[in-house]
């Protein structure tokens, strides 16, 4: 059942994305290009899903578990570290070369776009090394 | 003047889609965690990704369907993708999170954390179209 609903939410997600333009790169580095032709459309995106997040979170949070598992999965972690700042700068860089992050170009796969295909398995690739470098010690 | 609309109804499904993990699975929609997870070690904790990410491909393919031009094509060159696409599996994986998992999901749970990432990946991704035109 939860696995039906992980589809479910996927299925969901992917649509928003095509529907609010993050699938479209050019839309996206439109949108970060703000000592240019600056479109800031795209801001409507995470700010209609925070705005609803922002209502729904605590609302489910009062729950004492989930519909369908036994507790809710939160991150724990708390305070600033260099990790988070730089990866986050890592990203960032990332993104605004190609004006993907990482939902939108898993859904773009199904285009079979071969620019869209090389960035998702340097993508995994990255996230690969990230994962070792995290790891090891 | 309708430009920013369908953006906003976008977000708002996303902010669903987001809402309804957390209530039915208990999960962070962060998608570069629930990617990065698939190579998980911990058997019980691999199968909820893989019907996440065949949502993701079912929404991509039914949006080819009713709304095709819903996809761009990309104007960099191949070389530059795949070194973006390196930078943002490795910063995501660093900075344990992306648009999502720290955009949408973390600013919704009120996280410093989230917050400031998410400022320091906006800014950062502002900075970096900027420094490509010159």
């Amino acid at each position: 059942m939860n696995q039906f609903s992980a589809f479910v939410c996927g299925w969901v997600f992917a649509i928003g994305l095509g529907v609010s333009g993050m699938t479209k790169p050019s839309k996206v580095i439109g949108f970060l290009d703000v000592t240019g032709h600056w479109d800031p459309s795209l801001m409507f995106v995470m700010g209609g899903a925070v705005l609803l997040g922002l209502i729904s979170f605590p609302l489910v949070l009062r729950r004492k578990m989930p519909i369908l598992g036994e507790k809710f999965i939160l991150p724990e972690n708390a305070g600033l570290d260099a990790k988070l700042l730089g990866g986050a700068a890592l990203f960032g860089l990332g993104w605004g070369m190609s004006g993907y992050c990482p939902g939108p170009a898993l859904v773009s796969i199904v285009t079979g776009n071969l620019a869209v295909i090389v960035f998702v398995m340097a993508m995994i690739a990255g996230l690969g090394i990230g994962q070792w470098l995290l790891t090891r010690k | 003047m309708t430009n920013w609309l369908m953006p906003l109804v976008g977000g708002l499904i996303i902010g669903c889609a987001a809402t309804f993990f957390l209530l039915f699975n208990g999960r962070i929609a962060g998608i570069s965690n629930i990617i990065g997870g698939l190579w998980s070690p911990s058997v019980g904790d691999v199968s909820w990704r893989w019907f996440f990410l065949s949502g993701l491909w079912a929404g991509g393919l039914t949006l080819l369907l009713i709304k095709p031009d819903a996809f761009g094509q990309s104007d960099f060159s191949l070389f530059k993708l795949s070194a973006a696409g390196l930078l943002v599996g490795l910063g995501t994986r660093i900075g344990n999170g992306c648009t999502s998992g720290h955009g949408v999901c973390g600013l919704s749970r009120r996280s410093f954390r989230s917050l400031v990432a998410t400022l320091v990946f906006m800014m950062t991704a502002m900075i970096t179209v900027y420094l490509g035109k010159q």
